[in-house]
């Protein structure tokens, strides 16, 4: 493991808590929106990151998600539909001592932005990136969304949506994303674990976080939330640990030797050896992938959760300032007149 | 050069090559004659090396220390059809013993690679110019493709021009028999040969080109050797044949140039040196996010050659990211730029709108090319001056800068950081594609003498509450500059968070109030309104009636055809703008004194339609859209009719 990134970034002077990350703007999502959970979760986590508040920069786009730095006392923009990833590349490739945040919405990262996400994951930026995903378009009222499940009805597809949906992760995954993970808003405890791991990570963090939408989709995610359903529906990814899930643990991600993809067995004394171990710094993103794709689309039955990838990767921005540094090495620092003056000069005398 | 002196009447004598009597030096009989000015314009295949052979023609004459003015001009695809009219690649270049202002109408002299390329081009030569054939190239199918149903070289169509038939590729292959090169390839150094012959007949210095081809080829040190050989047969040719019996002699333009020292700059790359020294001035890091388009492809390689200067590159995605990264950067501090042509200023705009609400310093570089849509990429015109002017949602008056000439375009990137820093605003620098790969002499700035751009960032409170509270307010505006503060994220303290929603005044907080917004609108206007920009001055040393007025890379043939029209006894006055938005204080008043007033210009009429909308006047247009910049005789000759009228 190389050395944290975050090293770059000042600490905080005093201890921090909670109220020292909430602006004072009053906060107005719907009332009983998932957003709230995931700020909370966000203001709680950052007095554990201890940075100074003053070098943490919350950057948006447009949608309900994207009025999230408004609510954090840090710096922030609030930027227009979909560019979030390309103004915080910006940010971070130009002040390396700053922890930049990207706040954004399946609409805004996956449709209209959806070029300038793709390209931050490849690049490896420094950024973390919270994609809130609602599977609505919520602050337009209520039209499908690229990760709506196909055939959803909604004010602009009356006769069931045409188009099949993204899978963040699947994307982030063949985006070249070197961390992805995936959590809900309403498990605080585990949306702050993967916060923490992402915080930690050198180069781009994709956190899907499945959130709910209470006016326009309202329970979207229930079966992953209900404590009776979700021990059926969810499968926790915990690294070096045996992927299995069930109310009695009783079944078991193996892979079928013939095809090299997933599958979902019951657990027996015979198979249990063959239940895969997570392994989220594989140097390959194959299993992370096959992972990606064990969800049903439409039920979210068997749904993993938590860190389905994280490798060391280069960094855009390290490289980037490696290359200023090298070019002063080799040339010398930048000499103005030298530069104007060219080679090829000729004098004229008065 | 921009200082006017009379001989550049001597414009007004297209093609015709004043000479004197003049002792040969070069101990043989051959005749030297002395010319004021000489027209050359090369011309060939896309792949025949066309734009180097100009290039490196350039380079020799600056190096001489001639006034020079330089047309490169080409097609869009890399390697059009071989042979064809469409895949026809030249370079015009103007050269003189005085100061001069464009690239010349006509050439006095065309190097014709191939049918294709004579016949492109010969309608632009005068009878009387000398033609350079390279006659091994008229072989019958060629011709034939081109529509010559028989040689040109023989069936008397040339006659009244003095044409130079010569095998420039059986001499080239035959110069380099010894390199043990295959005919195809040996055949590439052609154009060397053709450069070669030129440079003799113009007594050109010839170390800086051998120089430059065993740099160029460093790796392949064979290679540059046969192009060496191949220049120097050139050379040689035109020392021994017969058929060249007379060398000219152009004299440096030593007067035509104030005291300094000069070198020779295209617009790209002396817009990528004033945003390098714009940098240094303002004493920030100079960031691009940039998407490549031509023509304004070369500042984004230029810079990315300067990072010992601090200097970060960004190839975004897309002509969007470019410029959110350019965005956020300024967030951050930088100075920051992006560099496009007008179909991605057409993706910029909804950024450009942010960073007008946001009131962040941001330069966006439009190197202006033929439109609409992808039109002409290689071609030049200024058709995007509404688009800079007008072309976003919601109000939102963006400045615009224009630079006048190639080596102007240095100048007026540090005026455009000058405003952005000054005012936190966006900044519209308007080049165009002939000002980007035309090139003229430059007297090297001493770095001393630029200006300073040194700009303060929020460091503490800026506004106290009524209860005495002491806070940062990310909206309360310098009294003078109506600017707002700029507070770097890492400032303690100064916690902030901007947007593109509407907000209050003084607070920056998101505001729906319809008052609030009226005086927002009014206050972002008012800002831009008074940006401090020098008057324009106006040149009228006879009392003219007529008023000329141009913007941008105009300036170059509007002052040729002044020029000449004073001399035939046309008074006429000439204005040119580097400010149009906001417009000089005085121009309104300027434009009051004259009864008429004709504004020539590369669109149909946009500068027109401002001055007509602003202050009411008849302004007329003049227009050309056909990707070429205007001819003076051209000009004079439509600015002759109003005069008369």
């Amino acid at each position: 493991m190389s050395e944290s990134l975050l090293h770059l970034v000042p600490k905080a002077e005093a201890k921090q808590s909670m109220k020292d990350f909430k602006s004072d703007q009053e906060v107005r999502w719907c009332p009983g929106c998932g957003d709230y959970a995931v700020l909370a979760a966000v203001q709680g986590f950052m007095p554990e990151l201890g940075l100074a508040k003053e070098n943490i920069v919350f950057v948006s786009g447009i949608g309900c998600s994207s009025r999230f730095p408004y609510y954090m006392n840090t710096y922030g923009m609030h930027s227009i539909h979909g560019r979030a990833p390309a103004i915080a590349t910006g940010l971070a490739t130009s002040r390396r001592d700053l922890s930049v945040w990207v706040v954004t919405g399946d609409g805004d990262a996956l449709s209209i932005g959806g070029n300038h996400l793709i390209h931050a994951l490849r690049r490896n930026v420094n950024l973390k990136i919270l994609l809130f995903n609602n599977r609505i378009y919520g602050l337009t009222k209520g039209q499908y969304s690229p990760t709506s499940e196909l055939g959803k009805i909604t004010k602009s597809t009356p006769m069931g949506s045409l188009d099949a949906p993204f899978n963040p992760v699947s994307l982030a995954l063949g985006a070249e994303a070197s961390f992805v993970a995936r959590t809900v808003d309403s498990d605080r405890k585990h949306l702050t674990e993967v916060l923490r791991q992402a915080a930690d990570h050198n180069g781009t963090a994709l956190v899907e976080i499945y959130q709910n939408c209470n006016i326009f989709n309202d329970g979207a995610f229930e079966v992953l939330k209900d404590n009776e359903q979700a021990k059926e529906a969810v499968i926790r990814l915990e690294h070096g640990q045996p992927i299995r899930f069930g109310a009695e643990l009783d079944k078991g991600v193996v892979r079928d030797p013939a095809t090299g993809d997933l599958e979902i067995v019951t657990v027996t004394p015979e198979n249990a050896s063959r239940v895969l171990v997570h392994d989220a710094h594989a140097s390959s993103p194959t299993t992370a992938f096959a992972l990606s794709r064990l969800a049903d689309p439409d039920t979210l039955h068997r749904t993993p959760i938590g860190v389905f990838r994280s490798v060391e990767r280069p960094v855009y921005d390290t490289l980037m300032a490696d290359q200023l540094e090298q070019a002063v090495e080799q040339q010398g620092k930048g000499d103005l007149t030298q530069l104007l003056t060219g080679k090829d000069t000729w004098t004229v005398v008065g | 050069m921009t200082s006017q002196v009379s001989s550049e009447a001597g414009e007004a004598l297209v093609g015709e090559q004043r000479s004197a009597p003049a002792t040969g030096e070069h101990g043989s009989a051959k005749e030297v004659r002395r010319l004021d000015r000489v027209i050359i314009r090369f011309a060939g295949d896309s792949g025949d090396g066309m734009q180097l052979t100009g290039d490196r023609f350039t380079s020799e004459t600056a190096s001489f220390g001639n006034d020079l003015s330089t047309l490169p001009n080409f097609p869009a695809e890399i390697r059009a059809p071989a042979g064809t009219l469409p895949g026809v690649s030249s370079f015009q270049l103007h050269f003189a013993d005085h100061d001069i202002l464009t690239p010349g109408d006509a050439p006095n002299v065309l190097v014709a690679m191939n049918p294709a390329a004579l016949k492109a081009n010969i309608g632009d030569v005068p009878r009387g110019g000398e033609i350079i054939v390279n006659t091994d190239e008229f072989a019958k199918r060629a011709m034939a493709k081109v529509g010559y149903e028989t040689s040109p070289l023989e069936d008397g169509s040339l006659a009244g021009y003095r044409v130079h038939p010569v095998p420039l590729t059986t001499l080239t292959v035959e110069a380099l028999k010894d390199f043990g090169l295959s005919r195809k390839e040996a055949e590439r150094s052609k154009n060397m040969f053709a450069l070669g012959l030129l440079s003799w007949m113009y007594h050109r210095p010839t170390e800086g080109t051998e120089s430059f081809l065993r740099q160029k080829f460093a790796k392949k040190p064979e290679i540059a050797e046969a192009n060496v050989a191949a220049f120097r047969a050139g050379w040689n040719f035109g020392e021994t044949t017969e058929d060249f019996a007379v060398s000219y002699e152009v004299a440096p333009a030593t007067r035509a140039f104030p005291t300094g020292t000069y070198r020779n700059i295209s617009g790209n790359l002396a817009l990528s040196y004033g945003l390098v020294a714009a940098s240094r001035q303002a004493d920030l890091p100079l960031y691009l996010g940039s998407y490549p388009i031509t023509p304004a492809s070369d500042i984004l390689h230029e810079l990315s050659k300067h990072k010992n200067f601090g200097v970060r590159t960004f190839q975004a995605e897309d002509e969007i990211a470019g410029i959110g990264a350019a965005l956020g950067a300024a967030f951050g501090g930088s100075l920051a730029v992006t560099t496009t042509s007008g179909p991605g200023v057409a993706l910029k705009s909804e950024t450009i709108g942010l960073a007008v609400s946001l009131e962040l310093p941001l330069l966006i570089v439009d190197i202006q090319r033929g439109g609409p849509s992808t039109g002409l990429p290689t071609k030049t015109e200024q058709a995007d001056l509404l688009q800079a002017m007008y072309g976003r949602n919601g109000e939102a008056p963006v400045p615009v800068v224009a630079p006048r000439t190639p080596a102007d375009c240095f100048d007026a990137a540090l005026d455009a950081a000058r405003i952005a820093l000054t005012y936190r605003t966006p900044v519209f620098l308007l080049s165009d594609g002939y000002l980007a790969n035309g090139s003229e002499p430059w007297r090297i700035p001493d770095v001393d003498e630029l200006p300073d751009l040194t700009t303060t960032f929020a460091t503490g409170p800026n506004h106290t509450l009524a209860d005495g509270t002491e806070v940062f307010w990310p909206y309360k505006r310098d009294p003078e500059t109506l600017a707002r503060p700029w507070a770097l994220p890492g400032t303690p303290g100064l916690e902030h968070r901007i947007g593109g929603i509407e907000k209050q005044d003084g607070t920056g907080n998101i505001s729906y109030d319809p008052a609030n917004h009226d005086l927002m609108v009014r206050t972002r206007q008012a800002k831009i309104d008074g940006i401090e920009v020098p008057d324009v001055e106006v040149d009228d040393p006879d009392g003219a009636s007529t008023l000329v007025l141009g913007w941008g890379s105009t300036y170059g043939p509007i002052t040729a055809a002044v020029r000449r029209l004073r001399v035939a006894g046309r008074p006429i006055a000439q204005a040119h703008l580097r400010h149009l938005n906001p417009f000089p204080k005085n121009l309104g008043e300027v434009l009051e004194r004259y009864d008429k007033i004709v504004v020539p210009e590369m669109n149909l009429g946009q500068l027109a339609t401002l001055v007509r909308a602003k202050y009411l006047v008849d302004a007329r247009s003049h227009n050309q859209v056909n990707g070429m910049p205007f001819k003076a005789e051209q000009l004079a000759a439509a600015l002759k009719e109003v005069i008369d009228e």
